[in-house]
């Protein structure tokens, strides 16, 4: 029972990361409909900044603050000069452009910092609490810094006039540019918001997963799995997704441990969870394609 | 009365088909100028000529300076409040934040709550779904949601595209009946295109006919409104 | 050339003078090609590793001709080829050194066992379009490394460690070498290939890809089944891409899960936009891209890295990544298409 907890607890905290880039990537295609096969790299590189800074001497805290500042022009920069220009082009051409920007970033990553794994050592001090039999205190960390994030942003959406100019964008462009709102420089926003939250999952998840270019190529994909199951065109799905994403994980290959240990028979585990989030992905864009909270989209003839 | 806007040759694409070809017209300060004309006409194409939403030639003046070619979100920031045909309310957002996401692009605060509450005297029936999603408004309550929101932009002109369209008679009077108050008390000029010939003439004090892109007869509203053979050749009834 | 009136017929003979001639030119390459073992083997000219280079590049010129026929002709997008590429190297090893099958015999197996992989991930992927689809093939792409290393394969796959597999030896004792035999080998594979490819898009079936492509709506009503149509096409673009995995893994004797990662499917992704998404000839010059700047990338970057001072090893994907994003810019149609546009433009008077 409490191995059970601890994978849950523990599922929970690994789902605050898939929660983070799972809005990053519902945020970029409620806005401009795509698919930002770049997140992850974009994430990676944004914590190589980081660990950098503090290489230099900041202190995680100053450092992280900045690091997301700075992706989010960075962001904003890209879908002006590098995605703007191809709104109209064909779905492949922009796919391309996302692979091109992931390549980049991925070997830039591995150039500059080299590709030897780095240790990035966790920004939470290690106390001892109640529960700490099920979480470490960086996991809670995560998790606390998740929620943040995700509130603060729930409210800037909700609350601030230029959030409503955004969701309106999003939402129908056309009626948005009619009650004067500059629809371009909306995507553009989305787009820095996106890199800034990823920044931060990336900052969030360096620790756990060891600092490597090859770092969030598998997260993204649980990101993917999570935004799908949630709903891509909902962002608090999104959310919702990256936690059950995180739980069934690990719930899964505990359950796999559990039937080899009373059985002998070896289904599913640890080595298998790429292939779940594989089989999460294929499911539910074929069973139901707008999640558990999107929108049912109509396509017009 | 100086000229708010003036429309000369104007000519409108959608890609290489022309749907306009040289259309001309004016409308004076705290005036009301209507469009008529059957489907297809190009009525609404030159609504969104002058919103900068379609390719068009030709010169589109507001007071003077010239619009052409500028983007539809600054042309509205110059004081022009298109409420498109099909309402185009956001039907995702509440009531309220319909109404407060035109009010973003206003620089005085102070003057964007009064015409808040000026809004929400004409159309009272908002006040009581402020909270509620536009999308489940009645047609009649999205049209004047439509055109609330047009008027939190503090605009100039108004572009009013099929204001009647699917709306049951009475309240269809009851629109045209606010309109010609918001005209009258904040003298906003209007630029009315309506398949509803007989309301709109009531209303305006111009109309301009529309065939296949072109205008094939001018004239003021009183005028065409009583001239039976003008109203049998040109609008069918 | 003969005038007529009727501009349908013009350009019908405009066309066969014009593909006429290039598929002369077609086979005098390609039999020039033939007997380069002749002519190196014998003077010493061309070495082994080169050779092994040239069939390097038509295998990967197979694999890209695979993503082409299915981005390019029906209009569908893959982040994934890697893995049908892994899973005609797989069959083959697995039957080479499990059931000592003959190499020879194996190529069509792994064929076989591509298209019913493609065929099946087609079936549900048939429904999803655009990005969707993109998505999908990515997820596989990321865990084929994973699913490969799957415990209860692995007595097939022999998980991490691979499978060692030993090159064929030139049948009835012909003066080649193994490199030189295995260019023939690939060399006739290629030509079956794109013959096979070039009928196939000039038979009703083509006809029916490329109107599923350009009017998905318009091709259902007219009895188009483009459900079935659409899964074959998965399927037989990855048999394409699978059998250049087939042959990869005869010319390199090993093959393991790491050797099919993501970068791999993102290989052939460039190798088709660079050549041409849409044309036979496209993936010939993907296939001479990707072995190019896989031999040649490392130097390039080195030299321009001392040239500019740069702070930091730039790396070849840093150039592919920039390169893929100015070729959609300026070529979208790829090498291919850019001298298809040139050659119109040269024929105007």
């Amino acid at each position: 029972m409490e191995q059970l907890i601890q994978q849950i607890a523990s599922g929970l905290a690994n789902g605050a990361i898939y929660a983070s880039l799972a809005l990053a990537l519902v945020m970029i295609f409620v806005s401009t409909d795509h698919i930002n096969f770049a997140q992850g790299e974009m994430a990676m590189f944004s914590a190589y900044v980081c660990w950098q800074m503090m290489q230099w001497g900041l202190n995680f805290w100053i450092a992280l603050p900045l690091v997301a500042l700075g992706s989010f022009f960075a962001g904003v920069a890209i879908q002006r000069i590098i995605l703007q220009p191809l709104h109209n082009a064909p779905v492949l051409s922009v796919v391309v452009v996302f692979i091109g920007l992931l390549t980049i970033f991925h070997s830039l990553a591995g150039g500059i910092w080299s590709f030897t794994i780095k240790e990035f050592p966790s920004p939470f001090p290690k106390v001892v609490f109640a529960g700490s039999g099920y979480l470490g205190s960086h996991q809670v960390g995560m998790i606390l810094v998740t929620l943040l994030l995700l509130v603060g942003l729930y409210a800037f959406f909700r609350f601030t006039p230029l959030g409503l100019a955004m969701r309106a964008a999003a939402q129908n462009p056309a009626s948005a540019r009619l009650v004067g709102v500059r629809v371009d420089w909306m995507l553009a926003l989305g787009w820095g918001l996106a890199a800034a939250v990823g920044a931060v999952a990336g900052a969030m998840v360096a620790p756990v997963v060891y600092l490597e270019p090859n770092m969030m190529a598998s997260i993204l994909l649980y990101g993917f799995a999570s935004a799908l199951v949630g709903g891509i065109s909902s962002p608090g799905g999104a959310v919702a997704g990256g936690f059950i994403v995180g739980v069934l994980e690990n719930l899964i290959a505990y359950f796999g441990n559990l039937l080899e240990k009373a059985s002998g028979l070896y289904l599913i585990g640890n080595g298998e969870k790429l292939s779940v989030a594989l089989v999460i992905v294929i499911i539910v864009l074929t069973l139901k394609p707008d999640g558990l909270f999107g929108q049912v989209s109509v396509k017009r003839v | 009365m100086a000229k708010l806007l003036e429309v000369a040759g104007l000519k409108a694409y959608y890609g290489p088909t022309q749907a306009l070809f040289d259309v001309s017209f004016s409308l004076d300060q705290g005036g009301v100028i209507t469009l008529l004309g059957a489907n297809g006409a190009g009525k609404s194409t030159t609504l969104r000529a002058i919103c900068g939403m379609v390719r068009a030639d030709g010169s589109i003046q507001l007071d003077g300076k010239s619009i052409g070619g500028k983007a539809t979100e600054d042309i509205v920031r110059l004081g022009v409040g298109h409420v498109p045909e099909g309402r185009g309310t956001f039907a995702r957002l509440s009531v309220d934040e319909n109404l407060r996401v035109a009010a973003h692009v206003r620089k005085d605060r102070a003057a964007a709550l009064r015409d808040r509450d000026m809004v929400l005297e004409y159309f009272p029936i908002l006040k009581a779904r402020l909270s509620q999603q536009a999308g489940t408004l009645s047609g009649g309550e999205q049209q004047m949601l439509a055109i609330s929101r047009a008027l939190m932009l503090g605009p100039r002109l108004m572009l009013l595209d099929e204001p009647s369209f699917g709306l049951a008679p009475l309240i269809v009077q009851e629109i045209f009946r606010i309109m010609r108050r918001i005209n009258a008390e904040s003298g906003v000029s209007m630029l009315l295109v309506e398949q509803n010939a007989a309301l709109a003439l009531d209303l305006a004090d111009h109309a301009y006919v529309l065939e296949t892109g072109r205008v094939v007869m001018a004239g003021a509203a009183a005028v065409v409104k009583s001239d039976a053979a003008i109203r049998k050749s040109y609008l069918g009834y | 050339m003969a005038t007529t009136t009727n501009p349908v017929n013009e350009t019908t003979v405009v066309k066969q003078t014009g593909v006429a001639s290039q598929r002369g030119w077609i086979w005098i390459g390609l039999a020039g090609l033939a007997l380069l073992p002749l002519v190196g083997g014998k003077t010493g000219l061309i070495s082994n590793f080169a050779f092994l280079q040239l069939s390097l590049m038509i295998v990967y010129a197979i694999a890209v001709l695979g993503l082409n026929l299915l981005t390019g002709f029906n209009g569908q997008i893959s982040l994934g080829h890697g893995a049908f590429f892994a899973v005609g190297a797989y069959t083959v090893a697995i039957l080479i050194d499990q059931a000592n099958w003959p190499f020879w015999a194996t190529l069509p197996m792994a064929a076989l066992a591509c298209f019913i992989a493609g065929y099946l991930f087609g079936l549900p992927a048939l429904r999803l379009e655009g990005h969707y689809l993109a998505l999908a093939t990515f997820a596989l792409a990321v865990a084929v490394p994973q699913i490969l290393k799957y415990r209860h394969l692995e007595p097939f796959t022999k998980g991490v460690q691979g499978i060692n597999i030993f090159k064929a030896d030139p049948p009835f004792g012909l003066p080649l070498s193994s490199d030189q035999w295995m260019f023939l080998v690939v060399l006739a594979v290629a030509i079956l290939m794109f013959w096979a490819a070039r009928n196939l898009l000039d038979s009703r079936i083509g006809r029916a890809l490329r109107a599923i492509r350009d009017q998905p709506l318009a091709a259902d009503t007219m009895g188009i089944n483009s459900s079935h149509y659409k899964a074959v096409t998965f399927g037989i673009s990855a048999l394409y891409t699978g059998v250049a995995g087939a042959l990869h893994a005869i010319i390199f004797e090993f093959v393991s899960p790491d050797s099919f990662r993501f970068e791999l499917s993102i290989a052939i992704l460039v190798g088709a936009v660079v050549g041409g998404i849409a044309s036979l000839p496209g993936a010939v010059i993907g296939g001479l891209f990707v072995q190019a700047i896989e031999k040649y990338a490392d130097a390039l970057t080195k030299k321009i890295s001392a040239s500019v001072h740069l702070p930091l090893e730039l790396q070849p994907w840093t150039i592919y990544g920039i390169a893929l994003i100015i070729l959609i810019y300026t070529m979208p149609t790829g090498i291919a298409g850019g001298i298809g546009t040139l050659r119109k433009r040269l024929q105007r008077p």
